[in-house]
């Protein structure tokens, strides 16, 4: 397949890709490791009249502690982020999240930013930043702003960032000692959810004292699942227990129907699979 | 003439690794898309997005004036109004034919139908300016539903036709004379108490082969003969069928299939780009390329499958099976493929299976829609056959409250019956339904599964287990001409070979099974180095040039080995006669006492003897050779097969299936088949394995499906979901073999075995783990959604399925509005 033409440019530091982006107006395209952009230009799709390629920014790549923050780099691909040692211990949910994307080709080309960004309400990533209470760091030419995740996913494929501005870092609350689990439903091992759920839990002497809950592809959006959150809080982590919660895990959901899966039987999955993954969090 | 001595075996049996993965796996060999003569021209099609419309104009003006292009043409500029492709299976005398043109003329019939071509310089110039050109279409009606279709009154394809059945081919034992009336004993088991009618309807799904190497044609007019290197399985069929079709003499063309990536009978067509490439090469002077791209395949390449199967089984209490009919509908597409109308037909005798079916009828009407057209896929007609008979064998032992594999073997033709003739006329020549049944059924460990599952069910357990049985077989090795004959087919099914002995000793075996996959230059290298006692690595076998390899019928329906192998065996036969007759000569003995074993000639009783290599290059040198012999070893042979050969096998599946999510876990397989003599352990394991996953994907995974106004909405490998590694188990494959008769080397087919056994067992399972919850139907592909709504229903609970409101949300370009596809990039 053959996408379109189109310039490509490959700057080396924020600013200039943000020039970039400003020179080339509407039409110009970020691109970060490519897996959902190529796709999308191929089939055209789309036909950006200029790429700008973000593989030349080492700033944006890597995992780092920031005070009481663990910041991502919004390059740093899907393989390194479930490897980095700062994920496992403080942000599980978010690599047991990235574990479950695709193959290791992909996961070693696409990139947290990238997914985020693009903001599939079918990919992974939404729900577990939305329920960890993630922050987005976004840059533009007048400056660098930070938004909630709450603010940063505003509809299907559609997110906070503007015309002109580039994610440059997504940025995570510490959740050490917190059990998490990603429960995920899909056709075919390796493709996108039909319907996931991502819970992170505090647990005290066996009494959930904290639960965080997302839901993957249940609206146009990653949805916060704070129905079953206040239904867990205080509850012991028992299967009667965490199931009667995991019944209102459709609050507040407007589940796509297509044809690997209808509204209902979506609606039905969030349930199930809501007491499975808190379940499974809770060990 | 003397008898032979046997030939040494040696390479027979033996595993090796196949001989062309080096060149495979390394990425060092040539596919058609790698060849490009100097000076060639990229063309791409324009095509229309919709089913079923009248075109009221083509603006080509821009594409015209773009970059790089050297024209844009539609069928008329091309003269090509009057050229129809070509479809060789006239399965009824009254057969109705639409005229498939080369691009479409007037109007439309399926969505991706060509429109007309763009020439340019390079690929992207020629796929810029396609989307240059401008067509403007009036929609007519799509017809999408083969039944609503094939009814009176139906809103026609090809109006000029007067109706949608392309034909309706009918066997029945009674008239045949090879059984009893069907209608006689559905009316005897309607009236009896004693007996049992038992009617169900399965539906095919719509498939898509789904060959790793996307087609590609390249044409090169520029030499005395028009070279034409394609992508196909069949080179020999494409160049009389290149004739046929444009009137170009054969002995003017060439047909060069390189290396193949995969066909599964996807590239058995003979298809309109392989003839405007000839066209516009022929028209321009110069090379023309075209390659498509991966949605271009999904959508416009055939596809497969695509019945509607309503069958009528009857028996007595004691579970006898006394009837069997079969009513097929077939949805041809728009047009008529190469063998198209033969696929449905092909099955009409495997439906009665392994089983005594005292009566038998089969009736297929074959109907056209706006859809991309059927063909051949790995199988053809015979999985259908095995998914509805395994199918139905289930749901009467469940009638009868029979276990499912008692009943098959109350049923089957148990192996001293063997040479057995069927109810369809078709003589099985071995085979051995116990032997491999309590192979598998000991590998699988078929009673602790049952009682896990007893256990499972006592408990209420959210996930079931079911076990899912199936006892096939299947007539490959295609095919005796004169079967074929009295079927109508355009073409014979015989094979030819030649090996030629260089004067170096080394083996040069060329055969006219072309392969695209399979293995054949490494199993035909170990027939060959046995038949002659040469090394293996001597043997180099060429294949899929028409300028190399003269003659042939190519590879499709399992015969490469059973017809193309038996053709060698044949020519090696030829070569060691001229050879005994030569070493008699210069020995100086009677011809009677050479012997030959191991590539060696020698004198009976004597230390005496010439090795085959030493008379290679005897008769190359032919100083000194019989009078009345040519000096050469050099030998052709043709065969044609005189009955076809029967693979069996039984294979079970484990299947998981967890009740309150719908999804299916295929947790153990196991298969034992006959496939005759092994000549290549590995290459037979392979040819199983790729075989099941295709087989599992149809239970499973794959649908080709159309919304409502006839478009393919499921056309990227993203959202045709094809199952990968991951989503399969490890096989647990058993050989049982009981070697042909019909053949000297005792070998049946294994290319389709896998794919023709599987699909039925993984949906018996599928019912098998929720028949207790009243679950007797889940259509194929047995998605999670379809399970779990299968069980609310039986359950009472019906649910009400909301309309789909978006394609495919994460199908894999993450979620594409239909209604508004540019919108998904922000
Ligand atoms: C076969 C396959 C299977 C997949 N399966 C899954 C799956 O199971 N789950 C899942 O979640 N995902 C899946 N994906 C998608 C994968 O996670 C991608 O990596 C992700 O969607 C996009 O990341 P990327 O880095 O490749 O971004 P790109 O494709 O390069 O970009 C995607 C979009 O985001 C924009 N963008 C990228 N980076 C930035 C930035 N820093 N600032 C502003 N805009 C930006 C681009 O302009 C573009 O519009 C799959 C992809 C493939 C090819």
């Amino acid at each position: 397949m053959i996408p379109a033409k189109f310039d490509y440019v490959r700057p080396s530091s924020v600013e200039d890709a943000v020039e970039a982006l400003r020179q080339g107006g509407e039409d110009a395209k970020i691109l970060a490791g490519g897996q959902s952009l190529l796709p999308v230009l191929r089939l055209r799709l789309a036909a950006p009249s200029v790429i700008i390629d973000l593989g030349g920014i080492p700033e944006l790549r890597g995992v780092r502690e920031d005070g009481d923050r663990i910041a991502i780099g919004a390059m740093t691909p899907h393989h390194d982020v479930m490897r980095d040692d700062l994920v496992k211990q403080h942000v599980a949910l978010l690599g047991q999240a990235t574990e479950t994307v695709a193959d290791p080709q992909v996961r070693h080309r696409g990139t947290l930013g990238g997914a985020l960004a693009h903001a599939d309400p079918a990919g992974d990533l939404g729900a577990p930043a939305l329920a960890l209470d993630a922050e987005f760091v976004i840059a533009g030419s007048s400056g660098r702003r930070t938004v909630s995740a709450a603010e940063f996913f505003v509809d299907y494929f559609t997110t906070a960032i503007g015309e002109g501005e580039i994610l440059t870092e997504i940025r995570f609350p510490r959740y050490t000692g917190w059990k998490s689990h990603y429960e995920k439903f899909n056709r075919t091992a390796q493709a996108w959810s039909m319907v996931a759920v991502a819970a992170a839990l505090k647990v005290d002497g066996g009494t959930i004292s904290e639960a965080r809950v997302g839901l993957t592809n249940m609206g146009t959006t990653p949805i916060r699942a704070t129905g079953v959150e206040q239904a867990l809080v205080g509850q012991p982590a028992t299967a009667d227990a965490v199931r009667a919660a995991a019944e209102r895990a459709t609050e507040g959901t407007a589940a796509p129907s297509d044809a690997d899966a209808a509204a209902d039987y979506r609606e039905h999955l969030a349930r199930v699979l809501t007491g499975r993954a808190v379940l499974a969090a809770a060990g | 003439m003397t008898t032979t001595a046997d030939p040494t075996t040696h390479e027979i049996g033996n595993a090796r690794t196949r001989k062309e993965d080096a060149r495979l796996i390394t990425g060092r060999t040539r596919y058609t898309d790698s060849i490009t003569p100097s000076g060639t021209l990229y063309l791409a099609v324009v095509r229309s997005p919709l089913a079923h419309a009248t075109i009221t104009n083509i603006n080509a003006e821009a594409a015209r004036s773009a970059p790089g292009v050297f024209g844009v043409y539609t069928a008329a500029d091309l003269g090509a109004e009057g050229i129809g492709l070509p479809c060789a299976w006239p399965v009824t005398p009254d057969q109705k034919a639409p005229q498939r043109p080369l691009l479409a003329v007037n109007t439309v019939h399926f969505a991706g139908e060509g429109v007309a071509v763009v020439v340019a310089r390079t690929a992207a110039e020629a796929k810029d300016a396609a989307d240059l050109v401008e067509v403007d279409y009036d929609p007519l009606d799509p017809v999408l539903d083969m039944e609503a279709a094939a009814a009176d009154g139906a809103n026609l394809v090809h109006p000029d036709l007067g109706t949608n059945v392309s034909a309706t081919w009918v066997f029945d034992s009674a008239e045949a004379g090879t059984g009893n009336s069907v209608a006689d004993a559905i009316a005897a088991a309607e009236a009896d108490p004693d007996q049992i009618v038992v009617r169900r309807r399965f539906r095919q799904q719509r498939l898509i082969p789904a060959f790793m190497e996307p087609r590609s044609v390249v044409v090169d007019p520029t030499g005395e003969q028009i070279t034409m290197w394609s992508s196909t399985q069949v080179p020999h069929i494409l160049r009389t069928m290149t004739t046929v079709t444009t009137g170009i003499p054969e002995s003017k063309l060439r047909v060069i299939a390189p290396d193949v990536g995969g066909g599964f009978g996807g590239k058995i067509g003979v298809v309109p780009e392989e003839m405007l490439c000839v066209l516009v090469a022929q028209k321009l002077g110069k090379p023309v390329k075209w390659t498509e791209t991966r949605s271009e395949s999904l959508l416009a390449a055939h596809h497969g499958r695509d019945q509607i199967q309503d069958i009528t089984i009857t028996a007595k209490k004691d579970g006898t099976v006394t009837g069997l009919d079969v009513s097929l509908l077939a949805d041809m597409g728009a047009y008529l493929g190469l063998v198209g109308p033969g696929v449905p037909i092909l099955g009409a005798f495997m439906f009665n299976s392994i089983y005594k079916i005292p009566a038998y009828r089969f009736t297929c009407r074959n109907v056209f829609t706006t859809k991309t057209i059927t063909d051949a896929y790995r199988g053809a007609g015979r999985p259908e056959a095995t998914f509805a008979i395994e199918r139905i064998m289930d749901e009467l032992a469940n009638e009868l409250g029979r276990d499912p594999l008692e009943l098959r073997e109350q049923n089957w033709i148990s192996h001293e019956e063997f040479p057995f003739t069927t109810v369809c006329g078709l003589t099985y020549d071995t085979g051995n339904y116990e032997a491999a049944t309590a192979k598998a059924t000991e590998l699988f460990d078929y009673a602790g599964l049952r009682r896990e599952q007893e256990e499972r069910r006592r408990n209420n357990d959210p996930v079931q287990l079911g076990i899912g049985i199936s006892t096939f077989t299947e007539m490959c090795g295609l095919a005796p001409s004169r079967v074929l004959g009295s079927l109508s087919y355009g073409a014979g099914g015989w094979e030819a070979a030649s090996i030629r002995m260089l004067a170096t000793g080394k083996v040069e075996v060329i055969t006219g099974a072309s392969g695209h996959g399979q293995g054949h230059e490494t199993a035909f290298s170990q027939i060959v180095a046995d038949q002659l006692g040469v090394p293996f690595e001597d043997v180099e076998v060429l294949h899929g040039d028409t300028q190399i390899s003269p003659k042939g019928l190519d590879t499709y329906g399992s015969r490469s080995l059973v017809v193309g192998g038996i053709a060698i065996v044949k020519a090696a036969e030829k070569v060691v006669a001229k050879a005994k007759k030569l070493a008699a000569h210069l020995l100086e003995a009677n011809e009677d006492d050479i012997e030959f074993s191991n590539g060696f000639f020698s004198v009976k009783g004597t230390d005496k003897g010439k090795a085959i290599q030493e008379l290679a290059f005897a008769a190359f040198m032919a100083h000194d050779y019989p009078e009345d012999m040519e000096p050469s070893l050099d030998s052709d042979a043709v065969f044609d097969p005189e009955n076809f050969s029967f693979p069996h096998g039984t294979h079970l599946a484990a299947i998981e299936v967890d009740t309150e999510t719908g999804r299916v876990k295929l947790r153990h397989y196991v298969c034992v088949d006959d496939v005759g003599t092994v000549v290549n352990p590995l290459i037979v394991e392979g040819q199983v394995h790729g075989g099941l996953a295709q087989g599992i994907a149809q239970a499973l995974f794959e649908e080709a499906n159309y919304d409502e106004s006839g478009t393919l909405v499921n056309g990227t490998f993203v959202d045709y979901t094809l199952p990968s590694a991951a989503d399969l188990p490890s096989f647990t494959t058993g050989v049982s073999s009981n070697p042909a008769t019909s053949n000297p080397l005792g070998v049946k087919g294994v290319g389709e075995a896998g794919t023709i056994a599987s699909t039925p067992a993984i949906v018996n399972g599928v019912i098998d783990a929720l028949r207790h919850l009243g679950v007797n139907e889940v259509e194929m592909p047995t998605t999670p959604q379809r399970v779990w709504r299968a069980i609310q229903e039986a359950q009472g609970r019906s649910t009400q399925e909301t309309p789909v409101d978006t394609h495919s949300p994460g199908a894999g370009l993450g979620s594409i509005d239909p209604n508004n596809p540019q919108g998904e990039v922000q």
